[in-house]
């Protein structure tokens, strides 16, 4: 059900809330987290909402989307609510701000948060220089970004270290949860020897790339050098070399990877690009400050930028190691 | 919920930090042998659960999935059941290259257990596997397959070496994992733990109850021990008795061979029920490391007796036919494959008491049955009354007991039941709920019990299995009733009408003591 409320106030939105619980039973107890979605209005809108009606499945919660219409237009607040099936288990609210309201989101969350649960907040393409000095940001116990999604995606992943507050998290960093799973476990496995050396190929504008690479060099505290792949998308081939052999988990075509290590035939994982709502569910489920992280955004600089052509010459020598 | 793992390695692996919740634990490099990969269990829940692993990513790279039976298949044809069986019940959505991965991992051998080139060609298969795909010598052996099956197959295991790992390399590891019925009483269930225990030490032995991979029953121990609501409550000073029901609204036509002669007390409150009763009754464990839980499950289990004399706190009966759901459904004797006079129980309800000084006095009444209202499964803690009512009588005529329920299936989630004011100018108490739905929202994207407890037995994290003492001590519990049951003198067994909620004996036995059963 969708029930478009022109030109409102939140005391109206709220008392329009109370009176669908009363009416259909569209609960709103049991609602886990307040999620609140900030972006420009526009087409893009839609595809952060769908993403968040499925993560709800996983996580009820309350979405507030704040859609930042034109700045020029008189303020005004166009509300919609949605419940049942066009929301997931969810329920959606969408407000949409314009003129001088436009930069005062925050005043239209407050009213419709839910008592006593936590808030998280999400930019799912421009975000804030610091998200946790924004005024929605500052409402929020976490808060996501998504540093591919922007028009400079390594300038923006520099400013998430620059802005680093407990609380932040990034959907690039989230999207390497499967590949460092596989590259953790690998690792689990004999001979249990040091790494040497690490080098992490992928696109040129892939801040997951840099992430990894950071990771390497915060945990293994070794020379990390980030080699890019030309034709490729994101990640491309992470190479960890060890004194027995190399570590080598390879995915030219974006979908399915190669893990090559000692003792072990070559073998094929399925390493698709993960979805934007899944990545959205990883995050929903923790709400404590990701120190992980951190660590990693704490090394981007300690990463060595290499390209291609030198990243190949360093093969040989190592093989004869 | 965040069980630790025994896994205790010298080597520190630098990417692994406690901290980084993120990772998931996957399994090293192994594979599963299916003994019995036709039958329904296999493919309704085995199957779907290896693939939805798969598609969380959470089996290792070169998994292999190796299914023995006597069908004369081809890696192909087999390769082509677990497709269906994906596709059909699998909870995740179908990838086309996840599966790829996950079928270049399938093989098949044909055979009868008592086959012993078949055995071999399995071992050869597995040895295969290991050079191929590298799953690293370590092999889980389900056993999908009835009880009678199991020395057979456990001895051919053995015979051929698949049973041990070879000794030269450390770390590689052989389970079993094994279904109930965990035998039909304590001398059975002891011959059976020592068929398993002589080919496989008991550390390797994962005996799968599923309820106990469920989430709401892992939540029962959320419930009781990261709050503080409920603990100070939490014994005899305040409850009064405990439910545990397990319902399930279908008859057992088809499934003659294996229930006519076991029952409902064996089938069900040997093993789920009194699982239930122990996380329900059991006093905090020091750590939620598997030695731990199963020390106090130990404990309470090892604590635990029936309630005499069994002839008024026990019932049992037997479904007669009649409409149930707008259908009309055959009485057990009807039912197709059971003997015209069958005395097996297809209810049955027994009253158990714990010997501790939390439980002393509270009656702990167990019941089960096929055919009945509806299908639920839930524990209810019902407490006692307030000592001083300072109403009048008029006022809390219609106040029950407070009532904390767990819903087990289906709806997930935990009632609290307590009275509150009837609006108006008179002081009225009426009973109403407090409804938390773990399963409106939740379930859709929690795991399937069977993944769960997949996962774990290639992990080696044996937290959510009861161990043989758990078994055998269910055994001694329940063994007194059943030999009660069987004797020549005992009441005859009574009949109830499908769709009810079981025989008159079940209320009387309840009733008895003033308390009644609560309609789930």
């Amino acid at each position: 059900m969708i029930i478009d409320l022109p030109s409102t106030t939140t005391s109206r939105i709220n008392s329009k809330l109370v009176h669908l619980r009363e009416e259909g039973g569209a609960v709103t107890l049991g609602r886990v987290l307040n999620l609140v979605i900030v972006t420009e209005d526009g087409e893009r809108t839609e595809e952060a909402v769908d993403a968040a009606n499925d993560a709800s499945r996983e996580h009820p919660c309350r979405v507030i989307v704040v859609a930042r219409g034109a700045r020029q237009a008189a303020p005004r607040l166009d509300a919609q609510i949605r419940v049942g099936g066009d929301a997931g288990a969810s329920e959606v609210i969408v407000l949409r701000i314009y003129g001088e309201l436009a930069e005062e989101g925050a005043s239209c969350v407050i009213p419709l948060l839910l008592p006593d649960t936590p808030v998280v907040a999400w930019w799912p393409f421009e975000a804030p220089k610091v998200p946790a000095e924004d005024p929605i940001g500052q409402l929020a116990q976490r808060r996501i970004t998504d540093a591919a999604s922007e028009q400079d995606p390594i300038k923006a992943l520099e400013q998430r270290r620059a802005g680093y507050t407990p609380g932040d998290t990034d959907l690039a960093w989230t999207r390497l949860t499967t590949w460092r799973a596989m590259l953790a476990a690998a690792l689990d496995l004999p001979p249990h020897e040091r790494v040497t050396a690490a080098r992490v190929t992928g696109a040129a504008d892939s801040p997951s790339t840099d992430l990894l690479a950071a990771w390497f060099a915060a945990y293994l505290d070794i020379e990390v050098s980030r080699a890019t792949a030309k034709f490729s998308q994101g990640m491309v081939d992470v190479h960890l070399s060890r004194p027995s052999g190399p570590v080598d988990l390879a995915r030219p075509d974006g979908k399915v990877g190669t893990l090559t290590q000692q003792g072990q035939p070559p073998r094929r994982v399925a390493l698709q690009r993960r979805e934007v709502r899944d990545c959205l569910s990883e995050e929903l489920r923790r709400l404590d400050p990701d120190e992980v992280y951190e660590e990693a955004l704490k090394a981007l600089g300690k990463i060595v930028r290499v390209d291609t052509a030198s990243a190949e010459a360093q093969e040989p020598a190592e093989a004869g190691s | 919920m965040p069980l630790t793992f025994s896994a205790a390695e010298d080597w520190r692996n630098p990417l692994r930090d406690p901290r980084d919740k993120r990772l998931p634990r996957i399994a090293g490099p192994c594979g599963l042998v299916i003994f019995g990969v036709t039958g329904d269990l296999s493919r309704k829940k085995l199957m779907p659960a290896i693939y939805d692993l798969a598609n969380r990513g959470l089996l290792p790279p070169g998994f292999g999935l190796v299914g023995f039976a006597r069908r004369d298949w081809a890696d192909q044809d087999f390769m082509e059941v677990v497709y269906e069986a994906v596709k059909e019940h699998a909870r995740t959505p179908f990838r086309q290259s996840v599966w790829d991965r996950l079928a270049e991992g399938i093989r098949f051998v044909q055979g009868s257990f008592d086959d012993d080139a078949a055995f071999d060609s399995l071992a050869e298969t597995v040895a295969d596997l290991d050079r191929e795909r590298g799953t690293g010598g370590n092999h889980a052996f389900y056993l999908s397959v009835p009880p009678s099956a199991f020395p057979t197959v456990v001895n051919q295991l053995k015979r051929s070496g698949l049973a041990t790992p070879p000794e030269d390399v450390p770390g590689q590891w052989r389970r079993v994992v094994i279904e109930k019925p965990f035998g039909h009483d304590l001398a059975s269930a002891k011959e059976l733990n020592k068929v398993v225990n002589d080919v496989f030490p008991e550390e390797s032995v994962f005996r799968i109850d599923h309820y106990l991979g469920k989430e709401t029953v892992q939540n029962i121990l959320a419930l009781r021990f990261a709050n503080q609501l409920y603990e100070p409550i939490w014994n005899a000073n305040y409850v009064d008795h405990v439910q545990i029901t397990m319902a399930e609204d279908i008859g057992l036509g088809g499934r003659a061979g294996y229930y006519d002669g076991i029952g409902a007390a064996r089938d069900v409150i040997q093993n789920h029920l009194l699982q239930l009763l122990a996380l329900i009754a059991m006093e905090e464990p020091v750590s939620f490391r598997p030695a731990d839980l199963r020390a106090e499950k130990v404990k309470i289990l090892s604590a635990t007796r029936p309630t005499e004399p069994f002839e008024e706190t026990s019932s049992r009966g037997q479904y007669s036919g009649g409409w149930q759901g707008g259908k009309k459904v055959p009485g057990l004797l009807e039912e197709g494959g059971f003997s015209p006079d069958s005395n097996t129980e297809t209810f049955a309800a027994i009253t158990a008491e714990v010997n501790t000084r939390r439980w002393a006095g509270v009656p702990f009444y167990l019941r089960t049955g096929k055919r009945l209202g509806r299908r639920v499964t839930e524990v209810a803690v019902i407490f006692k009354r307030a000592p001083h009512l300072p109403f009048d009588d008029t006022a809390t005529e219609e106040l029950g007991q407070n009532a904390l329920v767990v819903r087990v299936q289906p709806d997930e989630g935990v009632t609290i039941r307590f009275g509150s004011k009837v609006p108006g100018n008179t002081m009225e108490v009426r009973d109403v709920t407090m409804d938390f739905g773990y399963g409106h929202a939740f379930t859709e994207s929690s795991p399937e019990a069977y993944e769960r407890l997949l996962l774990d037995v290639l992990l080696g994290e044996p937290s959510l299995f009861p161990k043989n003492d758990e078994v055998e001590l269910s055994w001694e519990i329940l063994d007194p009733v059943l030999e009660q049951w069987g004797r020549g003198d005992a009441p005859p067994l009574e009949k109830y009408k499908a769709g009810s909620w079981g025989p008159a004996s079940s209320a009387e036995m309840l009733g008895r003591t003033g308390r009644h059963w609560r309609r789930p």
